[in-house]
């Protein structure tokens, strides 16, 4: 790459691609800023005229606003924090040799191929379901009576649904990690007196710190934007409504295209400001 | 103290028998030395010892305690691993300090050791660095002082050496050896470079697959070698062994004569051949000898510079008090 015209044929065959990219993330960018202030609603009287930011100060002045960034909080972080713990309890599992370690491995990770809107029906039906789920005749075999799930415990039924299907990804992850952990450093560990717990906390995790930086991540990024489970399950009712869901019910169900936008871009803000806060607490086991 | 005893220790992986019975004393305060051939089980030996790994039956005596059930950290012993196995995300000094913190010893008493210790193998400057921030022979020096703030009662070493460059390896050989003399402390070490086993042992255990051939100080295993397999590992370059008409004449199956232990000399000699290579260095000269009729090739080393070449006959006499004796079964004959 040292010679002016390698460069320069470098930079063309890379256009391409740098110029889809941009287009992709461009384009639906810059269309929501244009409706985000215009007061445009398609099934009454279309695009009516600029508006300011007065889309901008409805979404924010909604009572709905503030109880939704606080629901979409509550289940990204419930989510990190048990994917992670369960997924580093599984990994280490996993990593014992034992009978049958190809199927247990495979069984693991098969959440990860199910659909979200299957699952989370899956989830609802036969599991959550207040009169025929599992969980239901669990309760009633100890004799208590059945929990409705997704009306009495709605976001703890999102966050266990959302849980169980991305602990595979973060027990992978943390898999690959285990296994390239020096086993002379265990056993370096184990002559110098440390028992497991500690073998665990000294040796282990900080091995595992830039796996579990990665896992909390790229987790973020998906889950600011969770919607299927929601939506076949409580509809944004019992207190369940996210930001991405309160956007679709402004744009799809009060057919108000304008405030969704601006509410998009709200969304957009928010995933900077998580970001941001994320690099800086875990970013630096990035590093080096 | 320091005095571990192996009574029929035996070692399986599966249907594998690695360590056949095998029964060795280690003095206290003795430099040990393991050495054989690669996958002859030296150091699955060294970790049935530190307890790294089950034996499959026999006993492990410490000090004369029955030490077979014990725990690795309980025996007091420290290891120092061949990929040094240094905590990464810990600076040096903690490195150092992690043994001391396991054993719940209070900070005062930490801070001393590690001092000392520092000071000792040269490491003061390098205290808060991390283990990635080292070259490999610091590194390796902080592997030694990790073990040596636990005063255990006898170190393991494990190849040491072997991921450092050859002039490194000699200083800290030295090293060592320096630290053995100043803690007397029983040390094992294990190692398939014979020049470090004679160079650095107060006593030689020489391996093959798992069985030992010979127990015994650098110069017994060179002057009194038990068997072919000793003759020919141990010294360097090897010895020259001798089968047929040539051994008849001195009662054996096989003789062997030490490079060192064959003359160069002038017009005539017992042994005639050809100069095949000559590998000179200065202090002393290498030739390997073809076309003698005794065996594919001899070595012989002369003193100083001889001024032979490739294609050049040579006329050698081995002294005689200097010829080792085998049978066919490959002992020593007295
Ligand atoms: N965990 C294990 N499972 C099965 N076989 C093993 C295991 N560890 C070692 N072995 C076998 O035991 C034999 C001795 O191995 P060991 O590591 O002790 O050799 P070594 O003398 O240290 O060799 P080297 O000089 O190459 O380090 C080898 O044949 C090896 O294949
Ligand atoms: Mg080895």
């Amino acid at each position: 790459m040292a010679t002016k015209h390698s460069r320069s044929a470098a930079r063309l065959m890379m256009a391409p691609a740098v110029i889809l990219l941009l287009g992709w993330m461009l384009v639906p960018l810059t269309m929501t800023l244009y409706f985000s202030f215009k007061r445009y609603l398609p099934m009454r009287g279309g695009d009516q005229g600029w508006v300011g930011f007065e889309n901008y100060v409805r979404f924010v002045t909604s009572t709905a606003f503030w109880p939704s960034v606080q629901a979409t909080l509550i289940i990204v972080g419930s989510v990190l924090v048990i994917t992670v713990a369960f997924g580093v309890l599984l990994a280490l599992l996993l990593d014992q040799p034992m009978w049958g370690q190809g199927i247990v491995r495979i069984l693991v990770i098969a959440p990860f191929f199910v659909m979200p809107t299957v699952s989370a029906l899956v989830w609802k039906n036969m599991f959550m379901d207040p009169v025929n789920g599992l969980f239901a005749h669990l309760w009633k075999f100890f004799g208590a009576a059945p929990i409705e799930w997704l009306s009495q415990a709605s976001l703890t039924s999102i966050v266990i649904i959302v849980s169980w299907q991305w602990l595979p990804f973060a027990t992978l992850i943390l898999l690959t990690a285990i296994q390239s952990l020096d086993s002379e450093q265990l056993e370096a560990a184990e002559m110098d007196g440390a028992p497991p717990l500690s073998r665990f906390g000294f040796i282990i995790l900080p091995h595992l710190a830039r796996a579990i930086t990665i896992v909390v991540l790229i987790q973020t990024i998906f889950l600011l934007a969770i919607f299927a489970e929601i939506f076949v399950t409580t509809q944004g009712s019992f207190g369940t409504r996210t930001l991405t869901y309160l956007i679709y019910q402004r744009v799809l169900e009060s057919q108000n295209v304008g405030l969704g936008s601006a509410g998009g871009i709200y969304a957009v803000i928010l995933a900077n400001i998580v970001a941001i806060f994320l690099m800086r607490i875990v970013g630096k086991n990035l590093d080096a | 103290m320091g005095q571990i005893t192996l009574e029929k220790v035996t070692k399986s992986f599966g249907e594998v028998e690695v360590i056949p019975p095998l029964d060795l004393t280690i003095e206290d305060g003795e430099f040990t030395v393991f050495v054989g051939p690669s996958g002859c089980g030296k150091s699955t030996l060294l970790r049935l010892i530190a307890g790294l790994e089950d034996i499959t039956s026999g006993t492990i005596r410490i000090d004369g305690a029955d030490a077979t059930n014990i725990p690795p950290a309980k025996r007091g012993l420290a290891m120092v691993f061949q990929s040094y196995a240094l905590y990464p995300h810990m600076s040096v000094r903690k490195n150092i300090a992690f043994p001391m913190r396991m054993a719940g010893i209070d900070k005062a008493e930490q801070d001393r050791r590690i001092e000392q210790a520092a000071a000792a193998l040269n490491l003061t400057d390098y205290l808060d660095r991390r283990p990635g921030q080292l070259s490999g022979g610091q590194r390796q020096r902080v592997a030694i002082g990790r073990a040596i703030v636990r005063e255990p009662s006898a170190f393991l070493f494990d190849e040491p050496l072997s991921n450092l460059d050859a002039a490194l390896r000699v200083g800290m050989r030295l090293e060592i050896s320096e630290l053995h003399k100043r803690l007397a402390t029983t040390m094992i070490y294990v190692t398939h470079d014979q020049v470090e086993a004679m160079t650095m042992a107060d006593k030689i255990v020489v391996l093959r697959a798992g069985n030992i051939e010979q127990v015994g100080s650098p110069l017994d295993l060179y002057h009194a070698p038990q068997n072919i397999f000793v003759a020919g590992f141990i010294g360097s370059p090897k010895m020259n062994l001798i089968e047929g008409a040539e051994a008849k004449k001195h009662n054996a199956h096989t003789i062997g004569i030490r490079p060192e232990h064959i003359d160069v000399t002038e017009g005539s000699g017992t042994w005639t051949g050809t100069v095949g290579v000559a590998e000179h260095l200065g202090s002393d000269t290498f030739f390997h000898i073809h076309q003698t009729g005794l065996a594919e090739s001899l070595t012989v080393r002369a003193p100083g510079e001889v001024n032979l070449r490739h294609g050049d006959t040579i006329h050698l006499t081995p002294r005689e008090d200097q010829i080792h004796r085998f049978n066919a079964e490959g002992l020593r004959i007295p």
